[in-house]
């Protein structure tokens, strides 16, 4: 049995560590998938080293909210993180807040982020911005649908508890609706974490960037923030999946260390093989054009309603 | 009970600032701080009265005999909306006092302080009226004076035709409720309210329906529930500020009590449909509304058409209670109800906040077109932290209070599925659906808010001259935005005190369960929330990356130009407008909005070299054009035909009066002989 301080400060760690390894797999698979030898999985503890050792260039023309946007998004980011099951159910925090709270809280620091992208006057943070805040809303009725569907099948929002719940299930979870949701939540995470058709997490071309755009004052210290915010957001949302849908394996906050350590191997596994899928996409497709993309999320939205309706159905209403 | 004469100590507070408002007309400093702070004083014993009635008993007091009688019933319903109101005249009161300011010496301070507190005494009396003909004398009369208010500056173009449209639409309104009491009436055979609820048990089905019908269209028009909200973005962005604080921040929610009081204490909320319609309305007018809001440019219109969203959400909120209550499930009755009342004190607060902030741009800029401000935070240091308080709070980012509310209406919404019943859990997923869409969209208009006309360089001269508000409208939007956060981070006071006023309509009263670090939880559920706790956390992990960035790495922070690609761009010329900010919002609905613009482009010498780009870009309200156009083409027909009969000589009346004398006589004299 490991303390309640001991699991909070442990899924801290893992978050924070093990949120650029996923990002350098991701880049060496998708390096992989193009035929190229790619950077070492390493690399982006490498970045963000060098920029440590850089000045941080800072706009004339900003305010506070410049300087202050990156810590508020990173401690929101941190904070959903301690609300989502990562290798444990039965979270120290989880009274804090269930999924809604979890969304919010995204909600938060994309704000910020997207407040200091207008701070320093320059028309491609208004652009990067205006996008974000664009591609959010479009995610967010399709979001709270897929989260309608599974709360319904578990009666919960609370993230031990469907999580609890659906590993209690076994195999019987894998239902049409859980199906369905699963589909339009995974198009929601691309949307989420800026991959391709959505946003390039790779390009500085402004006619496509998105996220990059909103950052593109930011360097040196502040620039380490904001991308290990970002990388950790990506590893939360791939974490939601994993635990919402496929959280067999998961180990229980009263477990021993053994199954602890087991359960942490499986969730290293299961989020590896989210982001191999996710390059699977990425290098599928070509990235839309924006005003294309009310398209796919009402795909997203479509899905999380049939879901809905599969349910009602199955269950007899 | 001797604290329920607070009632009267009330009533002639507001009494002395309204005359002493008139009597110091000529004296525009003394004037303003009696006449507001004498409402700032009575504020205060209507929170004192309001809290000790929710926590004790109901008030009645009947004024006088003879043949219409007067008197006041104040229960815990109307004793919350006391409270609201009282809140909120404390904190813009305060604000008054420095506000008006800007009108010294260009007009009479003794007339708005007058109106003022005739206008809140109305407010107050709408929600503590006994018997239906004293209720439509004070809500007239509060319609009439907030008329006056709103043409206020009646000098500047646009507030009379505002003025105008907000008189004929709230008249409108006040034709459905009479109709609809008169309903009640003609069962009860009394004005007395307290009959109305045994007729409302009494009457027909279809009465019943009638009733409720006419009275949502009446008080709807009052809250500004899409189609009946045309009035709204005129008349609130055309009052001065401190009373368009107050419009939106308490006059719509008196609206809102009344659909309440009809619907549950009178009529017993017995048809589920009903419920549908309320929900349905709420969810178009939250879309809608925060729709209009996205895309406009003026900052005070903007808030109007958010108000109409807002209300939306809490009618979301009483839409789904009335479904429950329906269906016989009073604890998720009660839940929705809390998350209607709960968003509506909130709303209450961070709207009167944002309209206060706006009186404060529009103070020390003279602008309110948000194309035209920029840089505001290096300006106006404090106020800019006020408002982005209370715009986290609109954009339900949490810990702030508007979380909480649109929180429990998602909570409210998902507990559909205990109806086990297909057609309520479709419904009711849509609404959530749309609403998160609201949500979404609400932050974006607000993000668009404040960083258009906070962050970055000032975009025209206005913007660069801008100066820190005056003390008193700080210390009332500090009031405001300290309540934000606190009703954010402290439900667990405010959610005992909702469930109180909850089980007086739907009868449950424990709805919640309450644990250590302020979590609360629905009662029977698995579900819980901990806003101090999340708080907790985001400070901490705040604090600690701080020390961990300090202490870490290059300090070196070098100042230098924006990135422009090289070149130097720094000008608030290479901004980016709001405009362009909402166009990809324009875009996406493109089939409501039916944008229309012209550009017109001067060349000098040759069609290469442009010497001036003029661009122009409207949106359509469609309401206002396929609803109420029509409407008013043809009152305007048929009144301009009826004008052939309008002679203007005196003999040709002489005709009509002896001809109409004529044919009355036939008329009797035929009946006398059937």
């Amino acid at each position: 049995m490991i303390p309640a301080s001991g699991l909070v400060i442990l899924q801290i760690i893992i978050i924070l560590a093990l949120s650029p390894l996923i990002s350098g797999i991701i880049k060496k698979a998708k390096a992989f998938f193009q035929i190229r030898k790619g950077p070492s999985i390493f690399q982006p503890y490498y970045d963000m080293a060098k920029l440590l050792q850089k000045d941080s260039v800072v706009s004339q023309n900003v305010s506070w909210i410049f300087h202050a946007a990156p810590i508020i998004s990173f401690a929101a980011v941190l904070t959903a993180g301690l609300l989502i099951p990562i290798y444990i159910t039965q979270l120290p925090f989880g009274f804090a807040g269930d999924l809604i709270a979890v969304v919010y809280l995204f909600a938060l620091a994309r704000f910020f982020t997207a407040l200091a992208s207008l701070d320093a006057g320059s028309s491609f943070g208004g652009m990067g911005g205006s996008r974000e805040m664009f591609v959010a809303a479009m995610v967010e009725p399709a979001l709270m649908l897929a989260i309608f569907a599974v709360a319904l099948n578990v009666g919960s929002t609370n993230l031990s508890y469907i999580s609890q719940t659906i590993a209690g299930m076994g195999i019987d979870a894998i239902s049409p609706y859980q199906i369905l949701a699963f589909v339009a939540l995974f198009i929601i995470a691309i949307a989420e974490t800026g991959r391709i058709p959505v946003d390039n997490p790779s390009t500085h071309l402004e006619l496509t960037m998105i996220h990059e755009a909103m950052i593109l004052e930011y360097s040196g210290k502040q620039l380490v923030i904001v991308e290990l915010g970002a990388m950790a957001k990506q590893l939360l949302v791939f974490s939601l999946l994993a635990n919402i849908f496929f959280p067999w394996g998961i180990a229980s906050a009263n477990s021993g260390i053994a199954t602890i350590a087991f359960a942490l191997v499986f969730y290293i596994l299961k989020i590896v093989i989210i982001g191999i899928t996710m390059v699977a996409v990425e290098t599928s497709t070509a990235k839309w054009r924006l005003f294309r993309l009310p398209e796919l999320l009402s795909v997203s939205l479509m899905l999380s309603f049939l879901s809905l309706v599969a349910f009602i159905i199955v269950k007899g209403g | 009970m001797s604290v329920n004469y607070l009632f009267f100590g009330i009533i002639a507070f507001y009494l002395i600032g309204a005359a002493s408002a008139v009597i110091l007309n000529k004296k525009d400093a003394i004037c303003a701080y009696v006449s507001f702070l004498s409402a700032a004083m009575a504020s205060l014993l209507g929170i004192i009265f309001s809290i000790s009635i929710i926590f004790g008993d109901t008030f009645s007091y009947a004024l006088s005999g003879g043949y219409l009688k007067f008197g006041f019933f104040i229960d815990r319903l109307s004793a919350f909306f006391i409270l609201v109101i009282s809140i909120c005249v404390f904190a813009v009161s305060i604000y008054s006092t420095g506000y008006v300011r800007e009108y010294f010496g260009k007009k009479n301070i003794g007339y708005l302080g007058f109106l003022y507190n005739i206008f809140i005494i109305s407010m107050i009396l709408v929600a503590s009226a006994d018997n239906a003909v004293m209720f439509l004398i004070v809500w007239e009369l509060m319609s009439v004076v907030s008329y006056f208010l709103v043409v206020y500056e009646h000098e500047k173009p646009g507030t009379r035709k505002a003025g105008f449209i907000y008189i004929v639409m709230t008249h409108i309104g006040t034709g459905f409720i009479l109709v609809s009491f008169l309903i009640f009436v003609g069962t009860s055979g009394s004005y007395n309210f307290e009959t109305f609820a045994a007729a409302g048990k009494s009457m027909t089905p279809l009465l019943k329906d009638l009733a409720f019908i006419f009275a949502l269209i009446g008080f709807g028009t009052k809250a500004g529930i899409v189609p009946l909200h045309i009035w709204l973005p005129y008349a609130h962005p055309e009052a001065p500020s401190n009373v368009s604080a107050l419009m939106s921040g308490v006059m719509i929610k008196i609206a809102i009590f009344m659909i309440i009081r009809v619907s549950f204490d009178f009529l017993g909320a017995s048809q589920a449909w009903w419920g549908y319609v309320v929900l349905a309305l709420g969810t178009i007018s939250a879309i809608l509304g925060i729709l209009y809001a996205v895309v406009e440019s003026d900052i005070k219109r903007m808030l109007a058409f958010s108000s109409i969203e807002n209300i939306g959400i809490i009618l979301i909120g009483i839409g789904a209670s009335m479904i429950f209550f329906a269906a016989g499930k009073p604890l998720l009755s009660a839940i929705a109800a809390i998350a209607a009342l709960y968003h509506l004190l909130n709303h209450s607060i961070f709207k009167g906040l944002l309209f206060m902030g706006a009186g404060s741009i529009l103070f020390s800029t003279h602008t309110k077109n948000i194309e035209d401000l920029g840089g505001l935070i290096k300006k106006m240091p404090k106020s800019a932290i006020l408002i982005l308080m209370g715009v986290l709070s609109i954009c339900a980012l949490p810990p702030f209070s508007g979380f909480i509310s649109e929180w429990l209406t998602f909570q409210s919404l998902l507990l559909g599925f205990n109806l086990n019943n297909t057609f309520p859990m479709i419904i009711l997923s849509i609404s959530a659906a749309v609403l998160a869409l609201t949500g979404a969209l609400a932050a974006f208009c607000f993000l668009k808010f404040f960083g258009i006309g906070f962050l970055a360089l000032p975009r025209s001269k206005h913007a660069e001259h801008a100066k820190e508000a005056n003390t008193p409208m700080l210390i009332g939007m500090g009031i405001f935005a300290s309540l934000s956060l606190l009703l954010g981070i402290l439900p667990f006071y405010v959610l005992p005190l909702l469930e109180k006023i909850a089980a007086s309509f739907t009868g449950n009263l424990d709805s919640f369960t309450f644990s250590n670090f302020g979590t609360f939880a629905i009662a029977s559920g698995t579900t819980s929330l901990s806003t101090p706790a999340i708080l907790g956390l985001v400070f901490i992990f705040m604090f600690g990356l701080s020390a961990i960035i300090f202490l870490i790495g290059r300090k070196r922070q070098p100042v230098y130009e924006t990135w422009g690609c090289g070149q130097p761009v720094s000008t608030s010329r290479n901004e980016y407008t709001a405009t362009a900010f909402s166009k990809p919002v324009q875009m996406w609905f493109k089939n409501l909005y039916r944008p229309a613009r012209e550009t017109e482009t001067t060349y000098s010498t040759s069609p290469y070299l442009k010497e001036s780009i003029k661009f122009e870009s409207r949106i359509e309200q469609v309401i206002e054009l396929h609803l109420y156009n029509p409407i008013v083409d043809f009152v305007m027909t048929t009144t301009r035909k009826a004008k052939i009969i309008q002679t203007g000589s005196i003999h040709a009346y002489l005709g009509y009066i002896f001809g109409t004398l004529v044919i009355l006589f036939i008329f009797v004299i035929a009946g006398g002989n059937t």
